[in-house]
């Protein structure tokens, strides 16, 4: 019973495996959660990541300590590894809420199996990113005086800098990718009450539910409200990275101030988001047995958004260079020049090949449903996404307007101890996620199966 | 005294009759008791006894704290810093107007390798903090140079010795002079025969009259003179045309061409800032009425003076005498000897050159360098006299220098006695010999024959390590005394403060060895002064001396004098070592010492501000190299790798060399330094110190280990073997081309006349860059600069004067490495043309205190907002630390506290603070400010009085130092203050003007005034 | 035991169809107090039951609007009133850079109207609730559909209407005690 879902690309994979039932998809999802047994990958994984974390806590205590200067950064180059991090986190944290909410509003059935976990993902790639503009701040202290509050000084955050604009856009990301995923939970919670044997997890899945109980009206007002949310974080999905392109669009350092950005900002960040998605699902619908449910069909549609929003990135990246020709400005040429034959020249070779070259190779079909292809391509995205922050923020400011004030920068051990750190606090906070929480939107599998079953009669 | 058992009533004593030698005396006497004794045991009573008394009265206690703790011993028995007992004479006309907040302004001079300069040194409540030119002085015109002014923190250096040691072991003053007395005793019997006494460079009249003293008493005694620098080629040069040491005078504001035989005089003269002051007023172009001056260079190494030179010839020193035959020659010297042919391109060169001489006979000057052979001296006496320009452009007075001698001849000698073991008490006041004399001749160990040898100096250096005893000496803010400017003029220096460490002077030494040991050193410089003055009035001429800072009319008069026959001397070639021929594998070069531009012969070692400070040209920073032109380097098959971090601005990985001279072998970095003449090597002196301080110790690398008394300053194939190692130089600014971008605007004097508006006739500037936005009104004031690059000479005392005034911190080399220094104003240096031969640009950038500022646009918390009258304020408690502002700034002039840099602990440092600038704390960002203190102290001022602030009431402080005037700063709302006429001159434009971030601070274009002979080919 | 008053009677199902028909039916047959609850949304069963209007979209519409105007007043308050200073000559009221902060605010205040306004809307949280009382009940988070006549309908009469929904093809009638 294979379904023939209205597809342009008329291709015949299944979003869901036949064979399953309500009950069936009920039982699977929730026993990741509710089984006793923890499986070995699982420990060894999340030790990983919580070593790394423990790397991370110490580069932040030793920074707070002991000053940033413990960072690379240095004049002209004042912003390092921590800003490219950030963006590149931000960058991640786009596709959860782009597949639950744009994807929704567009009713792509196949979002189903795979926002769950995106969302999470979107949640704690925010709050990896969420740490660097804090720790690389000369004063991280002082951090609160970026929000408006009733201050004894009587100052106020300066609401012309893109900074505050960051601290707006970053949190209201994360406040309601927060809101839109638990709102997702409740009734997988309610399920889990209910299916939960031992007293403890009824209890805190009991109170999480909040005494869900699938009323009908309930369910009415809840589409209603989740309709609502998705239309709200799609226009903020978008305002996001366009307000983090600002911190650099809005300076005047060659490199930087550009019109193209926020939009070529947006794409990138769909671009490393579903590289994300791709490199965390393909693991582990294989390790938990997920076929069934995160099958080829989801990995093929991720691939071919990867590849669109990838020659969007790509057109960017040919205007920049475009415009540093055609505007004819000293600086502009200078800087484009520098970026691909200057010191850090391989850089920018090496991202053009990761993040434009390699993923042609989606243009093949086949490939397209080649899980450990994708995955390998997913992660040459990720590392190409990097080096293209790095590209921007380094390599812009290592040579700006005045020759005599140029110079070189690279990270020392703390700025490598802290990416390497929130690696490990992402994969903590992922596995910790998937072994607690299902991965998988219960309640709205079941649609799936219901729809399917329609479909096939 | 029994009281004096007590310490605390002890210093209260002292305290009461506030007279610190009475209470040296006092404490000396009882130094024999028992009561003292057991003081000697146990430190901290007497500390606490100290605080107390020394707290109530004293605004110092925390330095006295420092001071006790520090110190040991001396330092209880110091007297709590405090203005001196004798009366001193502010230079404001309130004298004891101590109104707290209120800084004192006291004339003194500044001594620096013998000769003095004249400086005003502002004093809150008795803390000296800052030293400022003294206007009215010949030697400063109002300006200081670099060294002046971080002379401050020399002051209060927690390094300097604070004790006196015999053999390495605390000692007593009484001990000492006991000590010492016994040995003159013994002398006494032999008139002296034993008895050596080694200064630097004196020209301290009371210092000479002692010495004769001295000298009378022990007729067989014998005074030596050796002085790191110096080496005293002048005088003998003189002598050698003139048959007496004669001292020479230029007058460049008269000069229309001026020849220098590898003379530094913008930066290494006693009248340096003088002759950078007249030199530039000849060459300040807006009016382009009178005719510009010309500089001719000829010199080897690269000098601050060749990179502000219209033309330059950069040849071997070993060929400069020659050369300076043939121009002889040229310009009419009788010479005999027959003249070598020259190359074709060098023919032209002097053939321009003498044809420019000859057309201004009587309006040019011939300047020889202060380290070449005296008959380059000599020569150039003969040229002047063939032109005529004696009596009009170059003048002679008497030696300004007390008994001029040969310096390395006296030290030889000197030396030479010790080997034989005549010299059997010597008595060392200043200089540091050990180190700065050459190793060939084993100064220190030849020390030990002596039975009797003492150390007078600020640090604990590598001589006193090897005297008997070594006695703290008084800084010049500590100390009465005189000292004659370069034109012979008397300041009597008056101290500002009461020797921190309990420092003695050189006057109380001699005057001991002349047998009154209790003589204070004001009583010695009054008295004379008293006996050279034989009207009634002295009192009143004294105080006068004291206000002014110079004893008026005291300035030599000039002599005629006429040149001996250049044949009677032009033939005496100047002894070189052997000039072995140049072998070539290795290949051998010429050598070429010269002080460093920062720490002159090391003397200055332990100063953190001049280490840090970026040499001119070379843009290093805390350590010396192996300077050579990139064909040199080339043939040796040397280069540079630009690091990782901070390359460009920061680290450069030099190759390091191995130098073998005479067979002593010490090894250092290569620099290639563009424009330097080929097949031989500059080497700075100063550096490799093993006894500095903990600032100055082990850096860089030391070359008198390869110096010898013959090859002072120049030396014959000298051995340079690449080595293969790499080693780390901080270099502040490692870019040297701009890259087609106009932010040094150079251009001729011709070009000018044709076109006064040539270099600001571009593109971005015609159509005026349009906004939405309507501009800001700036009524009342609205304070600009203009600086010329014209006038920049690149001499780095503006940097020094911001850093000294701003309380700007001391970094390290590993911060300078990571590109972290911490100047607030920087001397950029561009070269343009061909490397063998560059032109070279100076371009001080400061903060250009933008109107529409970049920086403060993308401050999230606003922590940099502009003022009413259009400052780019910075506050320092509200900045979090993004440092988006600097990325933002497109002139990179914003500096970033990365780690704690602020010296925050060490107690002495503390009073060298300006109390009117923030200490900055760790992570906030920091920038030039227009010295907005100042601004606000003139501001208050003129409101208390009911007027406008005046147009240069308000000086910056880089502005207050620069010696050309390079730097004004004024209300641009005022159309008559002179900031706004420079801005309206067809020179002015602005960096980067086409960001639209309307700079305050703007620049005047570059004029080059070249022969047209040797420009057009 | 005394037998106390029920909160309502409770009839299974195994498929939404059968649900929606069931609840149509109650529906029809005149019962107003029902309520039908199911695994996953079921399309027209709120409608089924009578339930027609949600008033959600209206208060996101407030909260929206709340933030915008709350978000650009905040920084002219603060750029223009409270603190004015020129900040690199821009004019204190430089509107544009206002806009990401009003949207951003405009977007936060909105999302937390929505999730906080549903779940006011809902009762929730509510731990207890007699439904729960049902054993069969937990398996409404399962794969069963349940509707729910409440005994404070006013046709409710208990065996009737045991026997109404045994006609609508309830596989099992469960009383719901209160």
């Amino acid at each position: 019973m294979a379904s023939k879902p209205s597809d342009p690309g008329g291709d015949t994979l299944p979003l869901l495996e036949p064979g399953h039932t309500f009950g069936s998809i009920t039982d699977k999802i929730s026993s990741i959660v509710l089984t006793g047994r923890t499986p070995l990958f699982w420990y060894i994984t999340f030790g990983v990541g919580f070593i790394l974390v423990l790397v991370l806590l110490f580069c932040i205590t030793a920074l707070v300590a002991v000053g940033v200067g413990l960072f690379g950064v240095m004049i002209p180059v004042a912003w390092g590894f921590a800003i490219v991090n950030f963006v590149w986190w931000i960058g991640i944290g786009h596709a959860g809420t782009l597949i639950s909410a744009i994807l929704l509003l567009l009713r792509q059935k196949w979002r189903q199996s795979i926002n769950r976990f995106a969302e999470a993902m979107t949640l704690f790639a925010v709050a990896c990113a969420g740490i660097f503009p804090l720790i690389h701040l000369g004063r991280p202290w002082f951090f609160y005086w970026l929000f408006p509050y009733p201050s004894t000084m009587g100052v106020q955050p300066q609401f012309r800098s893109p900074l505050v604009w960051d601290v707006f856009a970053v949190s209201t990301y994360f406040t309601v990718s927060l809101l839109f995923w638990f709102l997702g939970l409740i009734p997988d919670l309610a399920t889990l009450r209910d299916r939960a044997t031992r007293r403890m997890p009824r209890f805190i899945y009991g109170m999480l539910a909040m005494g869900w109980r699938g009323s009908a009206i309930h369910w009415h007002r809840y589409e209603m409200a989740y309709l609502l949310l998705a239309g709200l974080a799609t226009p903020l999905v978008v305002s996001v990275h366009t307000v983090v392109s600002f911190d650099f669009a809005v300076a005047l350092v060659p490199g930087w101030h550009s019109t193209i950005f926020p939009p070529y900002f947006v794409a990138g960040a769909i671009y490393s988001g579903f590289a994300m998605v791709l490199t965390i699902a393909i693991p582990l619908r294989r390790l938990y047995g997920l076929e069934d449910f995160i099958t080829l069909r989801h990995l093929k549609n991720m691939a071919i958004v990867m590849l669109a929003t990838g020659m969007i990135v790509a057109y960017g990246y040919l205007m920049e260079t475009f415009m540093a020709w055609y505007s004819g400005d000293l600086f502009e040429k200078y800087m484009m020049m520098n970026r691909m034959f200057g010191p850090y020249g391989w850089m920018y070779w090496i991202l053009i090949l990761f993040n434009i070259l390699i993923p042609q190779a989606l243009w093949i079909r086949r490939l397209q449903t080649k899980p450990w292809v994708l995955f390998l391509i997913a992660i040459a995205v990720n590392i190409g996404m990097w080096l293209e922050r790095y590209v921007i923020v380094v390599v812009s400011l290592h040579r700006d307007f005045m020759p005599s004030a140029w110079g070189m920068y690279s990270g020392t051990v703390f700025d490598y101890g802290v990416l390497v750190g929130t690696i490990g606090l992402f994969v903590a906070l992922l596995f910790l996620f998937i072994r607690l929480l299902p991965m998988i939107s219960i309640f709205e599998m079941r649609e799936l199966v219901h729809e399917e079953e329609g479909r096939s009669q | 005294m029994s009281n004096g058992m007590d310490p605390a009533g002890l210093l209260g004593i002292a305290q009461q009759s506030a007279g610190g030698r009475e209470y040296w005396r006092s404490l000396e006497e009882l130094a024999g008791t028992e009561a003292f004794k057991d003081l000697i045991g146990n430190h901290l009573p007497r500390h606490a006894a100290a605080f107390t008394s020394a707290m109530d009265r004293r605004e110092f206690l925390t330095l006295m704290g420092a001071s006790l703790a520090l110190a040991g011993i001396s330092g209880c028995l110091s007297p709590a810093p405090a203005p001196p007992d004798e009366k001193i004479v502010p230079y404001v006309n309130q004298p004891e107007a101590l109104v707290p907040g209120k800084p004192l302004y006291f004339a003194t001079a500044i001594p620096v390798e013998g000769y003095g300069r004249g400086v005003l040194v502002e004093s809150h409540m008795g803390r000296p903090t800052k030293v400022e030119g003294n206007p009215q002085h010949p030697a400063s015109l109002g300006a200081t140079d670099a060294v002046t002014q971080a002379s401050v923190l020399e002051l209060y250096d927690p390094d300097r010795s604070r004790v006196i040691t015999n053999a390495g072991r605390v000692a007593t003053w009484d001990a000492f002079f006991s000590a010492l007395n016994v040995e003159l005793e013994s002398q006494r019997v032999t008139q002296g025969a034993g008895l050596r006494i080694l200064t630097e460079t004196v020209t301290s009249p009371t210092l000479a009259a002692q010495l004769q003293e001295i000298l009378r008493i022990f007729p067989k005694a014998k005074w030596h003179q050796f002085d790191g620098g110096g080496g005293d080629y002048a005088h003998q040069g003189a002598r050698m045309a003139f048959g007496q040491p004669f001292e020479t005078l230029y007058r460049l504001e008269e000069a229309d061409v001026i020849v220098s035989l590898d003379a530094d005089f913008l930066l290494r003269s006693p009248a340096s800032l003088r002759y950078a002051r007249e030199f530039i007023n000849r060459r300040r172009i807006p009016g382009g009425s009178d005719e510009a001056n010309r500089l001719y260079m000829i010199e080897s190494t690269f000098s601050l003076t060749g990179s502000n030179a219209d033309h330059r010839l950069a040849i071997a020193p070993s060929a400069i005498p020659q050369l300076a035959r043939t121009l002889a020659a040229r310009v009419g010297v009788q010479i005999s000897a027959e003249q070598p042919a020259i190359s074709p391109a060098q023919e032209k060169w002097l053939g321009a050159l003498v044809k420019d001489l000859q057309a201004h006979r009587g309006r040019s000057a011939i300047m020889p360098g202060e380290y070449q052979p005296a008959i380059v001296h000599a020569l150039a006496h003969a040229m002047n006299d063939a032109l005529g320009n004696i009596g009009k452009t170059v003048f002679y007075t008497d030696p300004v220098a007390v008994n001029p001698t040969n310096h390395a001849e006296s030290f030889r000698e000197l030396v030479r006695d010790l080997e034989e073991n005549a010299a059997q008490v010597l008595i060392i006041l200043g200089g540091n010999p050990a180190y700065t004399a050459p190793a060939e001749l084993d100064f220190a160990g030849h020390l030990v024959t002596s039975n009797f040898n003492v150390h007078l100096s600020l640090y604990e250096d590598e001589t006193s390590a090897v005297c008997h005893w070594h006695i703290p000496q008084a800084h010049y803010l500590e100390s009465w005394s005189d000292v004659r400017a370069y034109d012979g003029t008397v300041t009597i220096m008056q101290p500002l403060i009461a020797p921190l460490y309990g420092g003695r002077t050189a006057h109380e030494i001699l005057a001991a060895v002349a047998g009154q040991a209790e003589r204070a050193s004001y009583e010695i410089v009054h008295d004379y002064w008293r006996g050279q003055n034989k009207a009634k009035n002295f009192d009143a001429a004294w105080r006068t001396a004291l206000h002014d800072g110079f004893i008026a009319g005291s300035a030599l008069s000039p002599r005629n004098v006429k040149a001996k026959p250049a044949t009677s001397f032009e033939t005496s070639e100047p002894k070189r070592a052997s000039t072995g021929a140049a072998t070539k594998n290795p290949p051998s070069l010429e050598v070429i010492y010269r002080p460093d531009p920062s720490i002159i012969d090391g003397r200055f070692a332990n100063n953190g501000w001049l280490q840090e400070l970026p040499k001119p040209l070379t843009k290093l920073t805390w350590d010396n190299a192996v300077l050579m032109s990139p064909a040199t380097a080339t043939r040796l098959g040397l280069t540079y790798r630009v690091g990782g971090t901070g390359g460009e601005h920061g680290t450069i990985y030099a190759d390091v060399v191995e130098l073998e001279y005479d067979g002593r072998r010490t090894r250092g970095p290569a620099w290639i330094v563009a424009g330097h003449a080929d097949d031989c090597v500059t080497i700075h002196l100063g550096y490799g110190r093993r006894r500095a301080g903990r600032v100055g110790t082990n850096l860089g690398f030391n070359a008198n280990i390869l110096r010898t008394l013959d090859t002072l300053w120049h030396g014959a194939s000298i051995a340079v073997r690449k080595t293969g190692a790499q080693y780390a130089l901080a270099c502040t600014q490692f870019h040297h081309l701009m890259e087609g971008r106009d932010l040094v605007r150079a251009g001729t004097i011709e070009q000018y006349r044709k076109n006064p508006k040539f270099l600001i006739e571009r593109e971005s500037e015609k159509e005026a860059p349009g906004t939405l936005y309507p501009g800001y009104k700036y009524d009342g004031y609205a304070w600009g600069m203009s600086i010329d690059v014209n006038a920049c000479i690149g001499c780095n005392a503006c940097v020094a004067a911001c850093h000294a005034e701003n309380n700007g911190p001391v970094v390290g080399k590993q911060e300078v490495l990571r590109g972290r220094e911490m100047h607030w104003i920087r001397i950029d240096r561009y070269h343009r043309g061909e490397p063998s031969n560059p032109e070279t640009y100076h371009q001080p950038v400061p903060c250009m205190q933008c109107e529409n500022a970049p920086c403060e646009l993308v401050c999230p918390v606003g922590a940099t907002t502009h003022s009413q009258d259009g400052l780019n304020d910075m506050v320092y408690n509200r900045c979090v630390g993004t440092r988006y502002c600097s990325n933002n700034c497109p002139y990179k002039v914003r500096r970033f506290n990365f780690f704690l840099y602020s010296d925050f602990k060490t107690e002495s440092l503390k009073p060298l603070r300006n109390p009117d600038v923030t200490v900055r704390s760790r992570g906030v960002m920091e920038k030039c400010t227009y010295c907005v203190q100042r601004i606000n102290q003139a501001k208050i001022a003129a409101e208390k009085e009911d007027r406008v602030v005046r147009d240069g009431e308000i000086e910056p402080a880089c502005q207050q130092a620069c010696p050309t005037r390079a730097i004004i700063f004024g209300n641009i709302n005022d159309p008559q203050s002179r900031v706004t006429q420079l801005k309206t001159q067809p020179l002015s434009y602005g960096l980067l003007t086409e960001l639209n971030t309307r700079p305050r601070t703007t620049y005047q274009a570059k004029l080059r005034n070249p022969n047209p002979e040797i420009e057009n080919g | 035991m005394a037998k106390l008053p029920i909160y309502g009677l409770m009839a299974e199902f195994d498929s939404p169809e059968a649900l929606l028909e069931a609840a149509r039916r109650a529906f029809a047959a005149g019962f107003r107090k029902i309520d039908a609850y199911s695994p996953f949304p079921v399309d027209g069963l709120a409608e089924a039951i009578g339930f027609h209007h949600t008033r959600v979209p209206l208060i996101v519409l407030i909260g929206g609007i709340i933030g915008c105007l709350g978000g650009f007043y905040l920084q002219y308050w603060v750029a223009v009133i409270d603190y004015p200073i020129n900040i690199g000559g821009r004019p204190f009221n430089s509107w544009p850079s206002f806009i990401p902060v009003t949207f951003e605010l405009t977007i936060l205040i909105a999302s937390l109207f929505a999730f906080f306004g549903v779940l006011a809307l809902n009762r929730l949280p509510m731990p207890y609730h007699p439904v729960f009382n049902v054993e069969r009940f937990q398996l409404a988070s399962r794969n069963r559909f349940f509707l729910c006549i409440e005994a404070v309908d006013r046709n409710f009469e208990p065996e009737r209407t045991r026997r109404f929904l045994d006609e609508i093809g309830s596989l099992g009638t469960y009383e719901v005690e209160s």
